[in-house]
This record gives structure tokens, C-alpha cells and sequence, in this order.
């Protein structure tokens, strides 16, 4: 039996998303820029698209750019926003400590052109303040960037302040929404938001596609140079099907969004109360705002990716932060952001589950994650240190 | 193409010599929790030959059959055998390491020299110093 609670990697595609592409391969495949009909057809398909998308986050379909996925959705909205700034003599930027790369990486590019950035603390449950942000802007600050929802820990931040901080302050706000977009209920214009990513394959769309809000009069800066489409700033053939996949997955999770977040919750109190059971162990991120299906634990004496392999190993499907499943030899920024030690950090899991786990599954795996950390820790050294009292335990 | 390599697999799942042994005649430990593994590894030794080698690890998939192999590789070896340990060996015994994980075969290389040289040092036999890694200095760590 296979087991699939690596959700937040990536969802399988929704059978309604397959159905809306396949037409745009097989039968209306003309390019959107083409006169004829076939063309148009694929034209108007793509309005239709991006008007969907658009109210699904309460917006103007002009305010929606098409991009290949989450990544470049976040780092066209930040240099976009750092470039307006810098007309401004703006050059100073707020996040946090545990973005995701793309943003991260983007705001080490600025830095190193010269901009000053200011990652804000997480503390221990994974949560900003809007009173951190409303401290940390300055006169010369052009953008505050802050997650929706954390990728590993689940945690979700308090958007609609934040918004409303920078909204009085005159800042532009960006939000990478990868994780929350199809997940919670996102609305721009209330939650004052003024750029926004998202990507289709974290709500059971397609891999490869995905857009970026922009408030009506933020001038994006093109990042590919080319054709016109996308109002000129997005150059290359829009990815017709992928676009048409993901406006009928958001369309679907839009829909059943309540009840899935309801059912997927129990499943995730249920994980949490059984993984809390193994001792030494530690839940990551606040217990109560964090993503319906995340899970993600820490457990003393072992490493991260052993775990993941012999759970593989048993047809669970899981994810990890360790420094040998991130390829570099520190564990994850976000479990350092939030405080764990290295030592600690080392032995993560990440299980996020979606509507289509069951009960049966989270029991089965509770059963394999007991069983391999046990085993685990019967060969680490470490754990031995640690029950023969040579070495305190940090959880 | 999998990450690992069947042997890995074989290894890291049904891992051999895993363990302690009390009254261990040398006892080498290498790395640390701060960079995710860390190595130890026990030896009997009777006549100047590896009668007994138990190991314990904590560390991802390649760094615990990098250590079962290794104790393999040794194990009924002469002492002086076990010195010429080298970690391409280990990782060639292995059928290949990913190039990011090639330092997980250098630990078990340290570590059976550690556990020599502890071996040396307990029983106050002389031995050369430049054979045996510095491993708090080692690239790894730093």
C-alpha cells in the first residue's frame, strides 16, 4: 500500500484539472496570438481562465499575470517592487527568516545590489506580528515580502494585519501564497494584499504553471524578454493547458475547500496526537494556526533523511529537513528561524496530508513512524549518549 | 535512476555488525550531531586481528552503510589490514555514493581509524601519527 502525505511537494492532478487541459492539446491547440480561429478560440479560453482565477481571489482578471509556477512569481514580484523603489530612492525591504528560497535567493541578489534588507524573527511558533512589520518600516522601505503559510511548519501569518500595516504606511506587500492559495480562503482586496504568487501543482493542478497578482498600477518589470503577451510583461506562449488546468483546480478546491479543510484537520489532529506519543519529540510551528494538513516534527536522536528512506521503504510518501535531504550541510532555515538547534533540526519529518488520506492511513502512519525512530535511535549513538545521561535532552 | 545504489539499500536497511561491545579494545567516534552524523565505531581484537567489530550511527541512509560496510570490510582482518581502509574503497564496495555523500564513506574511513589508534593508545603500542586523520579539522564540520 501506498501512502501519499507529501502535499505540500506537490498534489496529484485532479481528474477535472486533466479533463480541462486535454482539449487544449488535442483539439483547440492554436497559439493565442494567432489571428485565425483555432487561435482566438485559445484566446478567449485563456480569458475565461485568468477571469476565474481572478475571482476565485477577488480580483480584476487584468490584475493576473500568467508565470511558470510559484518561483518565478515570487521573484518577478519582488524586483518588480525593489525597481519601483529604487525610482523612489527606496531600497530597503522587510521578510522573515524562513521564506522559501525563491524569495530568500531573490533578496540576496538585491542585498547584493546594494538594497538593505531586514528579515524579521519567527519566534518559536512560527508567527510574525504586524507590530514587528509596523516597527521594521522605515521611510526608505519599498516592500514588505511575508509568506502566507509556511512550506514546512504550516504556520499562517497574520496576512490581513500585515496588509493593512503597510496599506497605511504606503509599502507594497507581497505574499508568496504557494501554500495557501486552493487551501484558505485568500482575498486580496480585503487582506489589502498588493502582489501575490501562487502555483497550480499545490492544489492538484499542473507542475509548470502558475501567476502572480499585481494590484492595478503596480508596473511589473519584465524578468523574460520577448513577445507581448501578458500585457507585455510576461513574454513566451502562454501554457494554454496548463492555465486551463489550473483555473478548474483552483475552480474545484475553491469549492469544496470548507468541507476538505474540515475532514483534512481531524486527520491532522489526529497525526499530531499520535506522533506526539514517542518521546523526545517536539511539534514544529503553533499548534492551532498552521495549514489544515501540515504536520511536521522533530524527533531527538536521529537524522531526517534514514527516516525518510525506511518509511519509503514501508510506501510512505514523506519529506524531511534535514541537511542531507537539502544538500548542503546545514538543516533547514526554517527549523533554524523557529530556534531548533542543529542537533534537533537534523531529525525532522514532514507529513502533509489532503482529503484523500483516511484515518486508516494516518494510524498506519503513526504504526511506521514509531517503529522506525525506535529503530533509529536503537543504532545512534547519540540516543545512547543520551540515555545514559552523557548528554541532555533538548526535547 | 534511484538515489542510492541496490548495495546502499541493502546495507542501510538490513545494516550488518550494528551495536556495541562492552570491554571494547578500541572505540573510535567521529563527526557530529551539529552537522548530522556521527560515527562509532567498537573493536575486539585478539593476536593483532579484528576478532569482533560492532558499530552504532546516527546519520542519513549512505552514512549508516557506509558503516556496515566498512565493519565488514574489516572484520577479521589484521590491525595493521584495517589501517589501509580507504574511503574510496568503501564507497566502491558500496557500488557508489552520490558525489554529495562521498563524505559519509570518509567518516567510516576515520572512524575505524580513530578506533585503531584508541586500540594503539590503550595498549601502549607505538604507531606512526601521520597515518591517523585530525578529524575536528576535516573540511566537513567547517
Amino acid at each position: 500500500m501506498r501512502i501519499y502525505a507529501d502535499n505540500a511537494a506537490t498534489t496529484k492532478m485532479s481528474r477535472q484539472a486533466i479533463e480541462a487541459m486535454l482539449p487544449y492539446m488535442e483539439t483547440h491547440f492554436g497559439n493565442p496570438s494567432s489571428l485565425y480561429t483555432l487561435g482566438q478560440e485559445a484566446a478567449e479560453a485563456l480569458d475565461a481562465a485568468r477571469g476565474r482565477i481572478a475571482a476565485r481571489l477577488g480580483c480584476e482578471p487584468r490584475e493576473i499575470y500568467f508565470t511558470s509556477g510559484g518561483s518565478e512569481a515570487d521573484n518577478q514580484a519582488i524586483l518588480s517592487a525593489a525597481a519601483i523603489g529604487a525610482r523612489r530612492g527606496k531600497r530597503h525591504i522587510i521578510s522573515t527568516a524562513f521564506e522559501h528560497h525563491a524569495v530568500l535567493h531573490t533578496l540576496e541578489k538585491l542585498k547584493k545590489e546594494g538594497y538593505e534588507i531586514t528579515l524579521l524573527d519567527v519566534h518559536e511558533n512560527g508567527l510574525i506580528t504586524a507590530e514587528q512589520v509596523a516597527e521594521a518600516i522605515r521611510d526608505d522601505t519599498c516592500l514588505v515580502t511575508v509568506m502566507y503559510a509556511n512550506n514546512e511548519i504550516g504556520t499562517i501569518q497574520p496576512t490581513r494585519e500585515i496588509g493593512a500595516v503597510c496599506r497605511a504606511r504606503g509599502v507594497l506587500f507581497h505574499t508568496d501564497a504557494v501554500q495557501a492559495v486552493g487551501h484558505l480562503p485568500v482575498d486580496v482586496r480585503q487582506e489589502q494584499i498588493d502582489l501575490l504568487s501562487l502555483s497550480a501543482h499545490k492544489f492538484h493542478g499542473p507542475k509548470g504553471v502558475g501567476a502572480l497578482y499585481a494590484r492595478r498600477g503596480i508596473p511589473l518589470t519584465s524578468l523574460i524578454e520577448g513577445g507581448a503577451q501578458e500585457r507585455g510583461k510576461r513574454a513566451g506562449t502562454e501554457n494554454v493547458p496548463g492555465i486551463m488546468g489550473m483555473a478548474a483546480a483552483l475552480d474545484e478546491a475553491c469549492v469544496k475547500m470548507e468541507a476538505d479543510a474540515a475532514y483534512v484537520m481531524g486527520l491532522r489532529e489526529q497525526l499530531i496526537e499520535g506522533l506526539a506519543k514517542i518521546p523526545h519529540s517536539a511539534l514544529n510551528g503553533d499548534r492551532e494556526k498552521r495549514l489544515p494538513g501540515n504536520v511536521s516534527f522533530c524527533f531527538e536522536g536521529i537524522e531526517g533523511e534514514s527516516l525518510l528512506l525506511l518509511l519509503d521503504q514501508k510506501g510512505i510518501a514523506a519529506s524531511s529537513g534535514s541537511a542531507c535531504t537539502s544538500g548542503s550541510l546545514d538543516p533547514s532555515h526554517v527549523l533554524l528561524a523557529i530556534g531548533r538547534v542543529h542537533d534537533v533540526a537534523h531529525g525532522s519529518l514532514r507529513l502533509t496530508l489532503n482529503a484523500e488520506n483516511t484515518p486508516e492511513e494516518v494510524q498506519e502512519i503513526i504504526t511506521a513512524v514509531e517503529e522506525v525512530v525506535t529503530y533509529l535511535r536503537k543504532i545512534s549513538p547519540v540516543w545512547r549518549d543520551l540515555e545514559n545521561g552523557k548528554r541532555q535532552y533538548i526535547l | 535512476m534511484a538515489l542510492y545504489s541496490d548495495k546502499v539499500m541493502d546495507h542501510f536497511t538490513h545494516p550488518r555488525n550494528v551495536g556495541i561491545i562492552e570491554n571494547a579494545d578500541g572505540v573510535g567516534e567521529v563527526g557530529n550531531a551539529k552537522c548530522g552524523d556521527i560515527m562509532k565505531i567498537y573493536l575486539k581484537i585478539e593476536n593483532q586481528v579484528i576478532s569482533d567489530v560492532k558499530f552504532e550511527t546516527f546519520g542519513c541512509g549512505s552514512a549508516i552503510a557506509s558503516s556496515s560496510m566498512a565493519t565488514e570490510m574489516i572484520k577479521g582482518k589484521p590491525v595493521a589490514e584495517a589501517l589501509e581502509l580507504t574511503n574510496r574503497a568503501v564507497a566502491e564496495a558500496l557500488d557508489g555514493l552520490p558525489a554529495h555523500k562521498l563524505h559519509c564513506s570518509v567518516l567510516a574511513e576515520e572512524a575505524v581509524k580513530n578506533a585503531v589508534r584508541d586500540y594503539y593508545e590503550r595498549y601502549g603500542i607505538p604507531y606512526d601519527k601521520s597515518c591517523f586523520p585530525d578529524c575536528e579539522n576535516c573540511a566537513h564540520c567547517h
